[in-house]
């Protein structure tokens, strides 16, 4: 193989022959750019799902509670649900096995301010779980502990925005908050994949929010992920049994869909793992064709340039030449024409996807990319067909007596 | 030098087959000069590529140079057409994409010789049919006749104990068919034993012996007073 003159006669004659290799190579690159570009665009589609989801927890309920619709059990319609500690206890206890993280929720718009820097941002009051439950990174400090919602301490876990607005170039954690005029320790400061919205959020114990407006036991809604080793369907049912005990609970009619609502995202997964599924099985088939068709191009390429040699090969071995030298002479260059061919079309594709990838944002196609090692894998697979589809002619004209190849003129 | 006993050649058409040589008896010197003649289909073609192991025989004996033919496969048959064997063809045979200097090399390459010694000694060949000038040209850009001298220089490249032209001037006009029977002349006057195929009359009688074939046995095989080819270039 590493003989010197094999490699100049080789690369002599793909140079001697640019349109019979130029047109052998085009054919693999163009399947393995057309490979490329398919594969990126699934990966864009599939990153879009991915991210419309990576804000919170794929497996999430959220449990909210309104107004009832429906008269019910010598109730009026009109009735206002709303949940208390005890309630959120009662689902914790009731469902635990099949909880994984859980949380209550209180919502409140409060202005906050620090020295001079004053702002109105989102305040949630919650348990501990919140923070597995909504995906939120811990920057610095910690998260609101059962320690606070036990001593009902004014502390708050503010979003990253909330201390570069109001703390500006100062460090936050440590400092106290001044939240409608009660002061808060800032202990944690935190990020969050879900956008700047979420960063500009501010959490604080459920606790503390319940005695500081108004004293009470009321919550907002209850979040929570139920256990990740549930399936889908599992995951479905839990969900409708919950709905169906809280429902029994507050006396609400079964097919009352305002009083309390709940929100399980199990239902949606199931349809977007489905859809991935479905488009995986789409692009693996067209991917699967491209290559395919780019083996047969090869192939057939491959026939036609022994054919083309035919005579080349008669005089090559009416001077000496082995079989074997014949067959290594081919099989050689057609390898190096496939390789190099199949590495363009890797770097036309993922160029082509660079460029464009901006512009697809718009449909659903977000950083369409291709990991090499699918393309490398793509491309070997060409260059081995190439090499078995060039073989075989090859090997046949390496036994053609040298008489009848030469004969061919 | 070459010995050829009861060789029977025949080749497959459709269901029958066409028996081309029914039993040649040939013997030749070193340093002899032989042309083959015969009207086309005599088998004077077969018998030059069965002596040049580019054809097998179906049934005789064939010894070259005291080494028996026979059991060729095609890595041996290989081997001793780049060791014993020279060809000049009458449609040269030179490969189109490699200039004149690549393709007087090649049989040096399949010998295995480094290139740089490759390249000197086909240079050298080059220059003895006069064309050391024209070492880096294409096949397309040289005449017929140049092209024929490109593939005798090949043939000799090798150094081969034998010499075997089919046909080597039936592609060329008359003026440069006696110019390339001269060098073939020339080469045969150095001691190069030389077998050729040829129709041409003229042509034959340049050589020392004539053999002549009909329907594939040989008719006549006499010695020659040879006519130089000089005289007419």
């Amino acid at each position: 193989m590493f003989d010197l003159d094999l490699w100049r006669e080789i690369f002599q004659s793909i140079n001697k022959n640019r349109t019979r290799s130029l047109l052998s190579g085009f054919t693999v690159t163009f399947a393995i750019l057309l490979f490329a570009i398919l594969f990126g665009i699934s990966n864009g589609l599939q990153n879009t799902f991915e991210e419309a989801f990576k804000d919170d927890a794929t497996n999430s309920i959220f449990i909210h509670s309104g107004t009832t619709t429906k008269a019910h059990k010598g109730l009026q319609a009109g009735r206002r649900i709303r949940f208390k500690n005890k309630d959120f206890d009662y689902v914790k206890e009731e469902f635990g096995d099949n909880i994984q993280f859980i949380t209550a929720r209180i919502y409140r718009n409060t202005p906050a301010s620090f020295k001079n820097e004053q702002n109105t941002y989102d305040l949630r009051a919650v348990h501990p779980d919140h923070q597995f439950l909504e995906k939120t990174k811990l920057k610095e400090g910690r998260y609101i502990n059962q320690n606070d919602i036990n001593n009902k301490t004014k502390v708050v876990v503010i979003g990253r925005l909330v201390e570069e607005d109001l703390f500006l170039k100062t460090k936050a954690l440590g400092k106290y908050l001044n939240l409608s005029g009660v002061q808060y320790k800032v202990v944690g400061i935190f990020t969050d994949d879900g956008g700047d919205t979420e960063e500009r959020k501010i959490y604080t114990p459920v606790s503390t929010a319940q005695r500081l407006y108004g004293n009470n036991d009321y919550i907002d809604q209850i979040s929570l992920t139920y256990n990740p080793e549930m399936n889908y369907d599992k995951a479905i049912a839990f969900g409708n049994q919950l709905t169906k005990s809280l429902k029994d609970r507050f006396s609400v009619a079964k097919n009352d869909q305002r009083a309390i609502r709940i929100r399980n995202m199990a239902e949606a997964s199931k349809n977007v793992n489905q859809f991935s599924f479905v488009l995986g099985i789409i692009i693996f088939v067209i991917g699967f064709g491209t290559l395919i068709a780019g083996v047969v191009g090869i192939s057939n390429i491959m026939i036609f340039i022994v054919k083309e040699r035919t005579k080349e090969i008669g005089i090559r071995k009416a001077l000496g030449a082995s079989p074997r030298s014949i067959v290594s002479i081919i099989l050689i260059e057609s390898i190096i024409i496939t390789a190099i061919a199949g590495y363009m079309g890797l770097l036309i594709g993922v160029g082509v996807l660079e460029w464009a990838g901006p512009a697809l944002k718009p449909y659903f196609i977000k950083d369409p990319s291709v990991s090499t090692s699918l393309v490398i894998g793509a491309t070997i697979t060409i260059i081995i067909a190439g090499g078995i589809a060039g073989y075989f002619p090859a090997k046949r004209a390496s036994k053609i007596k040298p008489i009848v190849a030469l004969r061919n003129d | 030098m070459l010995k050829i006993k009861g060789l029977h050649k025949s080749y497959p058409i459709g269901d029958s087959s066409l028996h081309v040589l029914k039993g040649i008896d040939l013997q030749v010197e070193e340093g002899e000069m032989v042309a083959i003649m015969g009207s086309s289909g005599s088998g004077k073609s077969t018998l030059l590529n069965i002596i040049g192991m580019l054809d097998e025989a179906d049934e005789g004996e064939y010894i070259l140079d005291g080494l028996p033919i026979e059991n060729l496969n095609e890595k041996k048959a290989a081997v001793y057409r780049n060791k014993f064997l020279g060809f000049i063809f009458q449609s040269f045979n030179l490969i189109n994409y490699k200039n004149a200097l690549e393709n007087v090399a090649l049989p040096l390459y399949y010998q295995g010789m480094k290139r740089k010694e490759r390249q000197e000694k086909a240079l050298f060949h080059l220059g003895k049919v006069g064309l050391a000038d024209w070492a880096q040209h294409l096949p397309k850009e040289l005449s017929g006749g140049q092209n024929q001298r490109v593939a005798i220089a090949r043939a000799l490249a090798a150094n081969p104990k034998l010499l075997l032209a089919d046909e080597p001037t039936g592609a060329l006009d008359t003026k440069t068919s006696h110019e390339i029977m001269a060098f073939i002349q020339q080469l045969n006057d150095e001691g190069k034993t030389i077998l050729m195929v040829t129709h041409e009359e003229d042509i034959a009688s340049m050589c020392k012996r004539i053999v002549r074939l009909r329907d594939g046995v040989i008719m006549e095989d006499a010695k020659v007073e040879q006519i130089r080819a000089e005289q007419y270039v």
